[in-house]
């Protein structure tokens, strides 16, 4: 209760700079950092205010579970282990994978055993079957933490999320709009406050999306329940709860921090990947092809 | 700078925040808020009928005449089809507009609206007011050629490699990127996500979600999302990008966005990497704002030119448009032209 209080006083006390204007709020001394003891930036009815360009620094966008780093994402049979995939090879060091601990609850995803093998199929094949390849809408929770920065947009009464990879966009309906009328890439995310998180729950996927680029798959029964809480002024607690009944044993769970870009020209920036990949699902139309692969 | 930014905003804001004694609906800051979701179709078209002169305004029965004319074309594009009839000809049955030579969009797909727009209470004949014959003014030289040659490429498919038989090179379908950005899905169609924003034949949702610091368009057609930096400088020269990039400020109640730094093909036909877009949001009314905008390309255009149109709100939601996702006609306008060029081909080999 005494720290609800203070919090309070703190809120009863900034409004009333607020009402004496600027000048007072200027010189007010600058609240306290981190901590137990941050107090995030509120809008009037209290909520704390996500607005701000932020991106998730990590080696999820490569493999959401556990893994030690590796050659490539696409791998064959060496005579001595695994070995880059020819459609990689090419690549080199530029193509391998870095490790990392992982953003999983427990370290793995619990796929049933018929929805691990998918995943092996989808792995040996990354180059044809992952969506990013194509510049296909990123889905959620990926599109969160791909390496790409992603900006909210929070007044009263709405929360926006634009994605610099292929210009993606979700809207937070910070209302109940009934359950998806159609099924879409980036699903359909409603939103609520529970205390100082804001809690979206996104369904209505169209199953074609991954969750990063090593052949996690899911289908259109996903749900996905995230967490965003400021835990300091520059980062966001991110958590989401996955479910899908058509390929996961029981529900998990990952998180990770997500940080605010500091740079004072940050933005975001035209990331119209459509373009960028004409050449690889088109090419082969133009009246004089270019060379399709490093033996023509 | 930045001071003096912050010095003049407060010598704007603060007598608007006192005279706010409208129902304008306004941000805790106290400027006019806009956020929202808009339907901005509308079958005032942005150039004026040659016919109407210089009349800026249409009378009832001519409003109503032109929402009658859509309200009757809708009617009979949706009315069933004569099972009788016969399959269409080989090629198409020569009917034009959105539909196509095969039929490929009915009724159902078109939403330009119901009815022209409003301004204080007058019905506009034109979403363009300057020139004051509301229509573009002349092309300069280099526009001239530039149009020339677009309508040279750009014609209606009549089944056959017309620039196989006149030597046009390169052909309109040789390679992905002489094709138009809508087909591409780089952009939407018609300047539909601009600037300037102008309406088009459907997917004419607007969503609005502004903060202090930002105001974020989105723009329905192709999931763009117009944003627009408050107070800020625009980006360096060398960084273009296909929406522009978008700097705002306050004149009183009004939003002014200035764009510039496109890429060599803005969203609005003809224009360049010069086009330099201003447009001005405010308020018509609690459900209804006011777009105004000024084109100015001296590659392309003689003069700059204006035009304003109603924004009126809608409780329609927005659905992802994806359109690259399933752009299955993309490659198949690139192989279809590719067998049209064998036919020519041999065709010329038998000759």
């Amino acid at each position: 209760m005494g720290s609800g209080d203070l919090l309070s006083y703190i809120w009863n006390v900034k409004h009333w700079l607020a009402a004496a204007g600027a000048a007072l709020l200027l010189a007010a001394p600058p609240l306290t950092a981190q901590g137990p003891g941050f107090e995030p930036s509120r809008f009037a009815d209290g909520k704390p205010d996500l607005n701000g360009i932020w991106q998730a620094i990590g080696s999820a966008h490569y493999d959401v579970e556990r893994h030690v780093a590796r050659s490539a994402l696409m791998l064959r049979d060496g005579p001595h282990g695994p070995l880059p995939a020819v459609e990689v090879l090419a690549l080199g060091a530029v193509g391998a994978v870095p490790g990392g601990m992982g953003v999983i609850e427990g370290g793995k995803i619990p796929y049933t055993p018929e929805a691990a093998k998918l995943r092996e199929e989808n792995r040996a094949r990354w180059i044809e079957r992952d969506p990013e390849v194509k510049c296909y809408l990123p889905g959620v929770p990926r599109a969160v933490y791909m390496p790409f920065p992603f900006q909210i947009f929070q007044n009263e009464s709405s929360v926006f999320i634009t994605y610099e990879f292929a210009g993606a966009v979700r809207e937070i309906y910070m209302e109940d709009v009934g359950p998806p009328e159609t099924d879409a890439w980036m699903g359909q995310s409603v939103g609520s406050w529970d205390a100082d998180t804001l809690v979206v729950e996104v369904t209505g996927f169209n199953g074609q999306t991954w969750f990063d680029r090593s052949g996690t798959h899911h289908t259109n029964q996903l749900k996905v329940i995230e967490r965003y809480s400021l835990a300091s002024p520059n980062h966001i607690q991110y958590e989401a709860t996955i479910e899908d009944p058509g390929v996961f044993t029981r529900p998990w769970k990952i998180s990770m921090p997500l940080y605010r870009r500091m740079e004072p020209d940050a933005r975001i920036m035209d990331f119209k990947c459509v373009e960028f990949v004409e050449e690889l699902i088109y090419g082969g139309f133009r009246r004089n092809p270019l060379p399709r692969g490093a033996s023509e | 700078m930045r001071i003096r930014v912050l010095i003049a905003c407060g010598v704007l804001w603060v007598p608007v925040w006192a005279t706010a004694a409208d129902d304008m609906p306004r941000t805790p800051s106290g400027r006019p808020d806009f956020s929202g979701t808009y339907d901005i179709a509308t079958l005032t078209p942005l150039q004026r009928p040659e016919r109407y002169g210089d009349k800026l305004t249409l009378t009832e029965d001519e409003a109503a005449a032109l929402a009658n004319r859509e309200a009757t074309y809708i009617a009979g594009r949706n009315a069933p089809t004569d099972p009788e009839r016969a399959a269409p000809p080989q090629g198409g049955d020569g009917s034009t507009g959105a539909a196509g030579n095969v039929g490929g969009y009915n009724a159902f797909w078109i939403d330009r609206g119901s009815g022209g727009f409003q301004i204080d209470g007058k019905w506009r004949t034109s979403i363009i007011t300057d020139p004051a014959n509301g229509r573009r003014p002349p092309l300069t030289k280099a526009g001239t050629a530039a149009a020339a040659r677009r309508a040279k490429m750009y014609r209606p498919n009549k089944g056959e490699a017309w620039w196989i038989k006149e030597g046009v090179e390169p052909g309109p379908y040789d390679d992905p990127e002489l094709r138009p950005l809508a087909e591409r899905c780089l952009l939407g169609f018609g300047s539909t996500g601009g600037p300037p924003m102008l309406p088009v034949l459907y997917n004419n949702l607007k969503r609005i979600v502004q903060t202090d610091d930002h105001l974020m368009i989105l723009v329905e057609m192709v999931h763009d999302a117009r944003i627009v930096r408050m107070n800020a400088e625009h980006a360096p020269d060398d960084v273009r990008s296909w929406l522009g990039d978008s700097v705002g400020h306050w004149e009183g109640d009004t939003l002014v966005i200035d764009t510039t730094n496109f890429t060599d093909r803005p969203a609005l036909s003809g224009a360049t990497r010069n086009l330099h877009v201003v447009e001005r949001f405010s308020r018509l009314d609690e459900d209804t704002l006011l777009y105004q905008f000024t084109v100015e390309d001296p590659t392309v255009w003689t003069a700059p030119w204006s035009g304003e149109y109603a924004w009126p709100a809608t409780s329609s939601r927005v659905y992802e448009y994806a359109c690259h996702e399933a752009n299955y006609s993309f490659g198949g306008i690139l192989r279809g032209a590719r067998i049209l060029e064998q036919e020519a081909l041999a065709q010329t080999d038998d000759d």
